[in-house]
C-alpha cells in the first residue's frame, strides 16, 4: 500500500516531482555538484573534525534539535522536489541504511553528550556521575524488565516494517544477464567502492583482512588506561579520532556512496540526478610510471616492468614499511617510547594502510592517478 | 473481582508441579529475587546485581541484547521459512513466491530479511559502543576480540542469507561478492603471486578450478552448487560457530568483571 501512495504522493504522476521551480532546480544543481565524492568528502571529513573538536557545543540539546531538525528536512524533504531522490530512497533494500544512519545520528549524540558532561567534571575535579561502583541494583526486576520491554518494542517494530514494506524480489535469476549496476549487498558496500580506487586484491581481500585484524589487535595495541567504562574524548583523543574517521568517513560514508549514489556503470551520480544507463565517463586515469617516465623524462616506458614501475615500488614500500620507522623516529617518538616497538608497528602498520585509501583518492582527483605500481605481469596493481 | 484470579494464581503456585519448575517463591523480597535469577539457565547468565549505570540506556543502548534478540528472532524465522524452501535452482524462486502467496500470516521472509538488517546495524552499533566507552580494555581484551569474530560472522550470515532467494539481485550482489576471492593473492585465480604457487616442475596448484572462489562456489560461476553451499552455511554451519561464540561472549562478560563502567 505505502508502495503505491508514498510515490504518488511526492511525484505527482510519473517521473515528475511533486513540485518544483527554478530556484528548486539551480540548489540541486548545486547539490549534485558537490556531491562528487572529490568535494562531497573532504566536506564530510571537515564535518568530522568540527563534530569532534565541538563536541562541547553541538550536542546541548536545542542545537541538536536545529541540527536534526535541518538534516532531516534536507534528507526526508528532498523526496518531493526530486522523483530520482526518491527513487533511491525508497527502494526497499536502501530503507536499512536510513534506519541506520538515524539510530548512528541518535547514539553518537547520545554518546558525544555523556562525552561532554564527563570530561566537563574531570576537568573540574569532581567525579563522574557514575563513578560509584557499590550503587548496585538486583537483575531481577530491573535488568531482566528492560530487557523485556525492549524485546517487546523491537518485536513491534519488526513486524511492524515487515508490514509495511515488503522484502525486495527481483526477476529470477538469470545468469546471462546481470542488472547494472550489480552491486554487493548495503554492508559491503563500501568495500565495493573502495574497488574505484584499488584493485580486488586489495579492496576486497587486503583491506577488510587488516580491518578484522586491526580490530581484534586494538585492545593490546591501545595502552592507555584512561577512559575505560564511560564516554569521554578527552582522555582517548588518538583513539576516537582514528577510529571514528575509519568508521565514519572510510565506512559508513563510503556505504552511501555505493547504495545512493553509485548508478550504472558504477558511474557516480548526484542525489538528485537521473541514473543515465547511457553516460560515459572517459578513463583519463594515469599511472604513476606513465608520469614519472613519459611526462617526466620524456622517455618510452622500459621494458623491464621492474624498472618501468620502480618509482612506484619504492614509494609503496617506503609507505608500508619505511614511514612506521620514520613517524616512530620523529613525530610519534613519544608514543613509540611508551608502547614499545611490537605493538607501535602493528598500529603503525594498519595506520598507513588505511591512510593510503585517503592518499590515493586525493592523488586520484588530483592528478587522476590510476595505479602507483601497475604490474599487469604479476596481476599485482597498487 | 482479582480476589478470584489471585487465589487461583496463589494455587498454581502451590502445586507440586510449579514448584518443581520455579525452586523459589514469587520474587518479591531480595532473597526470592535473587533465587529468580541464581536457579534459572537463562536468567543466570546475568549476575544477581548490576552497577546501576551499567543497565542505564544510555549508557548500553541495549545494543548487544537487541543483536542477541535479533540473533533469536532469525533463528525461529529461519527454521520456519526451512519448511517452506528447497535450495535448488529449479524451486528455490518459486518457493519464495510461493511464501508469499500461499503462507498464512505471510510475513515470514520479510521479518528474517529486515531482521537480518537490523542485526547488522545492531552490531555495529554494539560495536561502537563498546569502543567508544573503552570497554575493550582490559580485563575485556579476549572477549572484544570474540565480538570481532561475531561481526564478521554475523557479516557472513547475512551475505551467504542474500543468495538463497535465488533472484537477480542475490546472484548477482553475490558474483560480486565472490569475485573478491578471485583477486585472493596467492590463493586466487586473477590474484598477485599466484604463479608462485605450483609443484615442482611447474605445475599450477591453483587453478580456476581450485582457487579461494571455487572453494566458495563450487562453480566457475555462481550456479547450483554454490546455492547449496550457501544454504548449508547459512542454516547449519555459521549459525552453530555463532551460537558456540555468543556462549563465550556471554560468559566472559560475567568472567571479565560483567558490564563496564568507570573503574
Amino acid at each position: 500500500m505505502t508502495q503505491f501512495i508514498i510515490p504518488t504522493l511526492a511525484s505527482g504522476g510519473a517521473g515528475k516531482p511533486f513540485f518544483t521551480n527554478p530556484a528548486i532546480e539551480k540548489i540541486k544543481d548545486l547539490v549534485n555538484a558537490l556531491s562528487v565524492p572529490e568535494f562531497s568528502l573532504p566536506i564530510f571529513t571537515v564535518g568530522f573534525i568540527l563534530m569532534m573538536l565541538w563536541y562541547r557545543k553541538w550536542t546541548k540539546p536545542k542545537v541538536i534539535i536545529a541540527l536534526t531538525a535541518g538534516a532531516c528536512v534536507f534528507y526526508f524533504g528532498s523526496m518531493l522536489i526530486d522523483y530520482n531522490y526518491l527513487l533511491i530512497l525508497k527502494k526497499p533494500d536502501n530503507v536499512p541504511i536510513t534506519i541506520m544512519l538515524l539510530a548512528m545520528g541518535l547514539c553518537l549524540w547520545v554518546a558525544f553528550r555523556q562525552a561532554a558532561i564527563n570530561d566537563a567534571r574531570l576537568e573540574a575535579g569532581l567525579p563522574l556521575p557514575d563513578a560509584d561502583k557499590e550503587d548496585k541494583v538486583l537483575v531481577w526486576p530491573d535488568l531482566v524488565y528492560t530487557e523485556m520491554i525492549c524485546m517487546v518494542l523491537a518485536s513491534a517494530a519488526l513486524v511492524l516494517w515487515s508490514i509495511v514494506l515488503r522484502a525486495p524480489l527481483e526477476s529470477p535469476a538469470n545468469p546471462a544477464g546481470p542488472p547494472n549496476p550489480s552491486k554487493a549487498p548495503w554492508y559491503f558496500l563500501g568495500l565495493q567502492e573502495m574497488l574505484v580506487y584499488f584493485d580486488p586484491w586489495i579492496a576486497g581481500v587486503i583491506l577488510p583482512g587488516l580491518i578484522v585484524t586491526g580490530l581484534i589487535a586494538m585492545p593490546y595495541i591501545d595502552i592507555n588506561p584512561k577512559g575505560n567504562g564511560f564516554y569521554t574524548i578527552a582522555q582517548r583523543k588518538f583513539a576516537l579520532w582514528v577510529w571514528l574517521f575509519g568508521f565514519l568517513i572510510l565506512w559508513v560514508v563510503l556505504i552511501v556512496f555505493g547504495t545512493f549514489l553509485r548508478g550504472p556503470n558504477w558511474n557516480f551520480f548526484g542525489p538528485y540526478e537521473y541514473w543515465d544507463s547511457h553516460l560515459q565517463v572517459p578513463l583519463t586515469n594515469i599511472n604513476l610510471s606513465d608520469y614519472f617516465w613519459v611526462f617526466g623524462l620524456g622517455q618510452p616506458l622500459p621494458k623491464n616492468p621492474f624498472a618501468r614501475e620502480a618509482v612506484g615500488i619504492v614509494f609503496t614500500a617506503f609507505w608500508c614499511l619505511a614511514l612506521p620507522v620514520v613517524l616512530a623516529r620523529t613525530v610519534m617518538y613519544r608514543m613509540y617510547n611508551q608502547m614499545g616497538s611490537t605493538r607501535f608497528y602493528i598500529m603503525a602498520f594498519h595506520l598507513v594502510i588505511m591512510a593510503m585509501l585517503p592518499l590515493k583518492m586525493v592523488l586520484r582527483w588530483l592528478f587522476t592517478l590510476k595505479y602507483f605500481v601497475y604490474l599487469p605481469e604479476f596481476n599485482l596493481n597498487i | 473481582m482479582m480476589q478470584p484470579v489471585r487465589s487461583a494464581l496463589d494455587y498454581v503456585r502451590s502445586t507440586q508441579i510449579w514448584n518443581s519448575i520455579f525452586r523459589h517463591g514469587v520474587p518479591r523480597d531480595r532473597r526470592t529475587r535473587v533465587m529468580a535469577v541464581m536457579s534459572n539457565l537463562f536468567l543466570h547468565l546475568h549476575p544477581v546485581a548490576v552497577r546501576k549505570s551499567g543497565i542505564r540506556l544510555s549508557f548500553t543502548w541495549c545494543m548487544g541484547g537487541l543483536t542477541f534478540f535479533l540473533f533469536l528472532a532469525e533463528t525461529i524465522s529461519g527454521v520456519l521459512l526451512m519448511f517452506y524452501y528447497r535450495p535448488v535452482p529449479e524451486y528455490a524462486y518459486a518457493d519464495i513466491i510461493g511464501l508469499r502467496a500461499h503462507v498464512t500470516l505471510g510475513l515470514l521472509r520479510e521479518i528474517h530479511r529486515w531482521g537480518a538488517h537490523a542485526m547488522i546495524i545492531a552490531i555495529w552499533l554494539h560495536m561502537m559502543r563498546v569502543f567508544l566507552t573503552g570497554s575493550y580494555k582490559p580485563p575485556r581484551e579476549f572477549n572484544w576480540g570474540v565480538g570481532v569474530i561475531l561481526l564478521v560472522l554475523t557479516m557472513l550470515m547475512s551475505f551467504t542469507g542474500y543468495l538463497l532467494p535465488w533472484d537477480q539481485l542475490a546472484i548477482w550482489a553475490i558474483t560480486v561478492g565472490s569475485n573478491m576471492g578471485k583477486a585472493t593473492p596467492f590463493l586466487g585465480m586473477q590474484g598477485p603471486f599466484t604463479d608462485l604457487v605450483q609443484l615442482p616442475g611447474g605445475v599450477p596448484l591453483v587453478t580456476v578450478k581450485s582457487d579461494a572462489a571455487y572453494l566458495l562456489l563450487a562453480g566457475t560461476s555462481v550456479g547450483e552448487n554454490a546455492l547449496m553451499r550457501f544454504y548449508v552455511l547459512h542454516c547449519i554451519a555459521l549459525p552453530l560457530v555463532l551460537a558456540v561464540l555468543i556462549a563465550i561472549h556471554f560468559w566472559r562478560i560475567r568472567k571479565d568483571g560483567g558490564i563496564s563502567g568507570p573503574l
